[in-house]
């Protein structure tokens, strides 16, 4: 077990954190406050192949692996949560599964342009009537009758990247059947839906406590005609194809939490050192001390976790998804969000009266990491993952 | 076109500057990245690559661990690396640097070699003319804008000073220093770095140089002696004088010059 990073890693990170410190945390803020997104930085992060850091390099990405793709959403996080959930949908939740998925005309056709930059991707499961339990999608594709179409109508809610993407994975129930006890059961099936496709159209932007800039809106679909080719798998197959997503994004939510723990705990001591009561600076009460103990072990247990998790999605992509890697992403999902709510929320208490200020940033993260306990996946959804396969 | 720069792994003195007990910088206490300077210059190579297809080469000289600043350079762009390293090319001033690397700058084919003006660590700006000198090749210092012309087989550079700016033009091939400020260098790429590693590193020691003496390098052919390191002090506003006759002007430059040990 090596706990070492490689030199190529390293250099990765190395990379991530320069770009991080001079190119996105000047805007983090700002971001915040106008709830504008960070257009720019994403065009930025398109021009040095930040989003498309795990596709191969056949279809235009890095050609990079798992590791090197958490670290990036990771140091983006531990300067602004917003933009560490824009690159973490895109390639989580949009590319992974056409990589995954996708016949080669798909690949071809949709990965280049998303790796590239050119386009952003968004994925579509959650309905107002449908979160955790898939089940309760109501959005709808019937092919059409000369089979060369398929026709879609719902909606999607809190869907991320939501305006700004051009490219979206959109869960549909295709059919019903009855299940061994005579129960209706819906069939999802996925297809890849492009913008600007008539009916397709956008609801609300959300107005939400934090990762204020990422563009959170409802998704319409009145008669929307997708071709039948953007039927990603196979028909009925959109539930695996959906939970195998969240997987992936799982392990992206959960290095975005690892950052927003790192970046406020790494604030946290520099101001500890500079704020002094009662004629000393407060690093020096061991009240400070103790609790910045607890909040570094848990955040670099975290840190393993999200690593390890990276490592198995790696090896389970390279045996074709023989071998599992739900668990871990749902461990280090759980753990990453719960120490990035504790560590944030700690590091507030820590400074202060400052704490509650925006200027000090360290509020923003813990508004920002509220939401990595709840989507993709709430951190109930993860404990149900993680004992349904240990009482399996 | 072929462009080769020359780069040097400097520690980092923006999270300040350590020095061990002898005064002299404590380096393994430091981040080590590329010199400033000489990133620009690499960048300039690179747009050099990007416009007109140029091959860039990069050259280090320093401890074997300095192969990092060349992989860094191949995941920005560059094609070619080499490393001079050596023990007996250690404990180098500038004059035996600049020896040094012209005996390796002789082994290649080049139209243009740009090097950083000075690097953060030394901060002497002498190693770039000096190996100009050395290769008898004209040398365009201080560079703030860059302009090729491959057809004439010229390159037309303007050189920063303090209050104005020169425009010089020269045949190739030809040296230029340049200054931080020349541009924005690009940042690596993810997959760059992770290619960056399987290529090869040409390595070369004290054997693989070319028409150098042994007692021009390492210790041996450093004639510097430093009688004190110190952080970089940000320059003053300066002091006006208006002496009241050119005597009494030129004896008080004539003091301050003597102050400062220059005469």
């Amino acid at each position: 077990m090596d706990f070492q990073l490689d030199k190529e890693h390293e250099m990765a990170r190395s990379l991530f954190k320069e770009f991080a410190e001079k190119e996105v945390k000047p805007h983090a803020i700002e971001v915040d406050e106008t709830e504008v997104f960070p257009r720019e930085t994403v065009n930025k992060m398109a021009k040095y192949g930040f989003l498309g850091i795990p596709i191969p390099k056949e279809y235009g990405g890095q050609g990079c692996d798992v590791l090197t793709y958490v670290m990036c959403v990771e140091e983006l996080a531990k300067v602004c949560g917003t933009t560490a959930v824009i690159v973490s949908a895109h390639t989580s939740l949009c590319m992974d599964p056409i990589l995954t998925f996708g016949t080669e005309e798909q690949k071809k056709k949709y990965l280049p342009d998303l790796a590239s930059g050119k386009k952003l991707g968004a994925f579509g499961l959650t309905e107002p009537g449908a979160g955790t339990d898939a089940q309760g999608v109501q959005t709808k594709a019937v092919l059409s009758e000369d089979g060369k179409e398929w026709i879609l109508n719902g909606s999607k809610c809190f869907i991320t990247n939501g305006k700004e993407a051009d490219v979206y994975i959109i869960i549909a129930y295709t059919d019903v059947v009855l299940d061994k006890k005579g129960r209706k059961q819906k069939k999802f099936s996925a297809f890849i839906v492009d913008k600007g496709l008539p009916g397709f159209t956008f609801g609300t932007k959300e107005n939400k406590m934090g990762i204020r800039g990422s563009s959170t809106y409802e998704l319409i679909f009145q008669d929307v005609h997708v071709p039948a080719e953007n039927l990603l798998g196979q028909r009925g197959k959109g539930f695996p194809i959906a939970m195998h997503t969240l997987d992936g994004g799982r392990i992206g939510i959960a290095a975005q939490a690892l950052g927003l723990a790192e970046g406020a705990l790494g604030r946290t001591v520099d101001y500890v050192k500079e704020r002094k009561q009662f004629g000393r600076a407060i690093a020096q009460f061991q009240n400070t001390q103790f609790q910045l103990a607890n909040l570094k072990t848990e955040t670099d247990a975290a840190k393993l976790l999200v690593y390890k998790a990276a490592r198995a999605k790696e090896a389970a992509a390279a045996n074709g998804y023989k071998t599992r890697f739900s668990e871990d992403a749902a461990e280090a999902k759980l753990f990453a969000a719960e120490t990035a709510m504790d560590v944030t929320t700690k590091c507030v208490q820590l400074f202060g009266g400052y704490g509650y200020i925006r200027e000090y940033e360290v509020e923003r993260m813990m508004r920002d990491a509220k939401i990595t306990e709840i989507y993709e996946g709430t951190s109930e959804v993860q404990r149900m993952v993680i004992s349904g396969a240990m009482l399996k | 076109m072929k462009v080769v720069v020359c780069v040097k792994q400097v520690p980092d003195t923006k999270g300040g500057v350590k020095f061990k007990p002898d005064g002299t910088l404590d380096r393994s206490a430091m981040l080590a990245i590329m010199n400033p300077d000489d990133k620009a210059g690499l960048e300039a190579a690179l747009r050099l690559k990007d416009e007109y297809g140029a091959e860039v080469s990069v050259v280090t000289m320093g401890l074997p661990k300095a192969d990092a600043v060349l992989r860094e350079a191949f995941a920005m762009g560059a094609d070619k690396g080499y490393l001079v390293t050596d023990r007996v090319l250690g404990g180098a001033d500038t004059w035996a640097t600049s020896t040094t690397l012209a005996g390796a700058l002789r082994n290649l084919d080049y139209d243009l070699i740009i090097t950083g003006r000075q690097a953060i660590d030394g901060d002497t700006a002498q190693v770039g003319p000096q190996i100009s000198e050395h290769l008898h090749i004209p040398v365009i210092s201080y560079a703030e804008d860059i302009k090729v012309n491959p057809e004439e087989g010229t390159v037309e550079v303007k050189r920063q000073f303090e209050d104005r700016y020169h425009i010089v033009k020269a045949k190739m091939p030809c040296l230029i220093t340049c200054l931080s400020e020349l541009n924005e260098p690009r940042y690596m790429t993810p997959g760059g770095i992770f290619d960056a590693f399987q290529k090869d590193v040409t390595v070369w020691g004290r054997k693989d140089l070319k028409d150098v003496k042994d007692e021009d390098i390492g210790k041996v052919g450093s004639p510097t002696q430093i009688a004190k390191a110190s952080d970089k002090v940000a320059k003053g506003k300066g002091e006006q004088v208006i002496p009241d006759s050119p005597e009494e002007a030129v004896d008080y430059i004539m003091g301050k010059l003597d102050e400062k040990h220059v005469i």
